[in-house]
């Protein structure tokens, strides 16, 4: 039972931070220092994965050699999530604050905002301030510079080894793990990647502290998140929340009275019908997101739901492997043929069948989480799919 | 064709000649021409010493650069889950109408091609539509209308 109720938190947007002092007096931290900090407040990913980041920074910074990378994932693709746009026209300097923390403690010289295309209008702005920020940087002598890198309209750039790919040029196609990025990322060296909101928090957890920041939150999902809210919401929009309420409450705030279902993390996240409200934390522990909630009410036809995220994953995908590239296809006929009764009902099974084989057999985490939306979808509207 | 062999080469001075500066460089000619050309794809290869095959691999895995033919303006409208939601179908059939073209076209004098595109992290504003690099939010059938009456007179 979830035991958190919906509270707004004023993290990532606070302006008061005051980045130049924040960024001076963490450069003065010892890189032990900061690495605990992270460590201790249990800041996890906030891109999807929720990998703990203070581990990925302590990874890369014991790797050997002086060629390392700070990668910022600003390819926000996953359909219903728009914060990192947000973010990065009202608060860059703490975005670069973050970037440039990461690269102390982990002894890189250059990091990367990979941009997506769509974006392409916040670049003038980000480099303006990119200029401030750098000659922050030089007084404070610290030896690091950021480049922007812009994308070309593909989801699946958004996955940290494709976007590497990217930025060296070449089709975003995955890699196979291992090595992860850690190890081997962009040119082959010890990368750090995360997500933009990530990196924000991690400059905030070196003002305010693990401490405070930890008080936030439950055991697997501490501190806040930036929500965006989307779908049949009289207040759609961005959000900072703490993590670990129920959707019930989530509802209660921002549903229209009539919501029948939750998309919870976006395409590649779980659906969760209104019996289910209840019951379901918002969080690591419970259905975890990277801040897509796109809410539905029951004027909506979940099949046209599912046939939208179906017919986007067949887009996206990079088809070098066939489970996900035939998958898709195949998954989007099928729903189409219930739909029409070409075939019978039962044939939704096989159909679940073939979503949990991409889940196993596919090589990246598009394919792997087709399932997700497509099952829990199937699951708790059977009847729409069908009639 | 020289003015493409004069702005591969200017790209190139600027984004460099490896491997690494192929995106920047494609980017570049389609902030320019909104398509990339045979002959521009060939022009690339030569002045990054790759082979014609590897750039025209890379660029069409990129649905932003395109390599058929494009109008000066590209219009790619949203159709992921919320903008539907929104009336992204009248917006799209408001925008056929004005142009006289339907999806994947390209108007006559060339000015105006009409795509869709999955999200553009517009949600809370569907439905919403980049034209080139611009984006525009919250369309109604009117805003539609006086967007493009816009760029039909002033652009
Ligand atoms: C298909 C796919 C798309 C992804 N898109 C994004 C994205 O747009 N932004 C992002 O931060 N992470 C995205 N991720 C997750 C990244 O691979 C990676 O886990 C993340 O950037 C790590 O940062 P974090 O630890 O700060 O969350 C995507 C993953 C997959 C499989
Ligand atoms: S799972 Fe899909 S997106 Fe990922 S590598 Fe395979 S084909 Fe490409
Ligand atoms: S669904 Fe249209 S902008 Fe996201």
């Amino acid at each position: 039972m979830p035991d958190k109720k919906l509270k707004r938190v004023d993290l990532i947007f606070s302006e008061d931070c005051g980045y130049k002092d924040v960024l001076a007096e963490s450069l003065k931290m010892s890189n032990e220092k900061i690495l605990q900090e992270i460590l201790d407040s249990g800041l996890r990913g906030r891109g999807g994965a929720g990998f703990p980041t203070g581990l990925k920074w302590k990874f890369t910074s014991q790797e050997p050699g002086d060629e390392k990378y700070v990668v910022c994932n600003a390819d926000e693709g996953e359909p219903g999530t728009f914060k990192d746009r947000e973010i990065l026209s009202r608060v860059p300097l703490k975005v670069f604050g973050g970037m440039a923390v990461c690269g102390k403690v982990i002894g890189a010289k250059h990091g990367y905002i990979y941009l997506r295309g769509e974006y392409q209008f916040l670049k003038a702005d980000l480099e303006k301030a990119l200029d401030e920020f750098h000659a922050s940087l030089k007084e404070s002598g610290f030896d690091f510079q950021i480049h922007i890198l812009m994308g070309s309209g593909a989801y699946i750039c958004g996955e940290e080894s494709a976007l590497f790919e990217s930025m060296e040029g070449k089709r975003g196609e995955p890699r196979n793990k291992p090595p992860y990025p850690t190890i081997a990322g962009f040119r082959s060296k010890p990368t750090v990647i995360n997500n933009v909101e990530t990196l924000v928090y991690s400059f905030m957890i070196c003002r305010i502290g693990a401490k405070k920041f930890q008080e936030l939150g439950t055991a697997d999902s501490r501190g806040s998140k930036v929500f965006s809210i989307s779908g049949d919401t009289p207040i759609a929009g961005i959000y900072e929340l703490e993590l670990g309420m129920s959707l019930e409450d989530f509802v209660e705030e921002f549903g229209d009275g009539d919501t029948k279902a939750v998309q919870v993390g976006g395409a590649a996240g779980f659906c969760v019908p209104r019996k289910k409200f209840k019951d379901t934390i918002i969080g690591f522990e419970g259905v975890p997101t990277g801040g897509s909630m796109m809410l539905f009410n029951s004027s909506r036809s979940m099949y046209n739901v599912l046939k939208n995220y179906v017919e986007f994953f067949e887009e996206e995908s990079c088809g070098q492997c066939t489970p996900c590239r035939v998958g898709c296809q195949q998954l989007k006929k099928g729903i189409e043929a219930v739909k029409k009764g070409d075939k019978s009902a039962h044939y939704l099974e096989t159909l679940q069948k073939l979503a949990e084989t991409m889940k196993v057999t596919s090589k990246c985490g598009l394919g792997q989480s087709v399932a997700n939306s497509f099952s829990s979808i199937v699951d708790n509207f059977k009847e729409e799919m069908i009639y | 064709m020289p003015e493409i062999k004069e702005l591969v080469k200017g790209l190139a001075d600027k984004h460099g000649r490896t491997r690494e500066s192929l995106l920047p460089i494609l980017q570049g000619i389609i902030s320019e021409e909104r398509f990339i050309s045979d002959a521009a794809m060939t022009e690339v290869a030569r002045e990054l010493d790759m082979s014609a095959a590897l750039v025209y691999g890379t660029a069409t895995f990129y649905s932003f650069l395109d390599t058929k033919p494009r109008g000066k303006y590209v219009i790619r409208v949203c159709r992921t889950i919320t903008c539907d939601m929104k009336g992204k179908k009248q917006i799209v059939k408001t925008l056929e109408d004005l142009l006289k073209v339907n999806v994947g076209e390209t108007t006559k004098d060339n000015k105006f091609t009409l795509l869709e595109t999955n999200c553009l992290g517009w949600c809370h504003k569907g439905p919403a539509m980049l034209i080139n690099d611009e984006a525009y939010t919250e369309l109604t059938e009117e805003k539609v209308s006086e967007i493009i009456g816009d760029y039909m007179k002033n652009k």
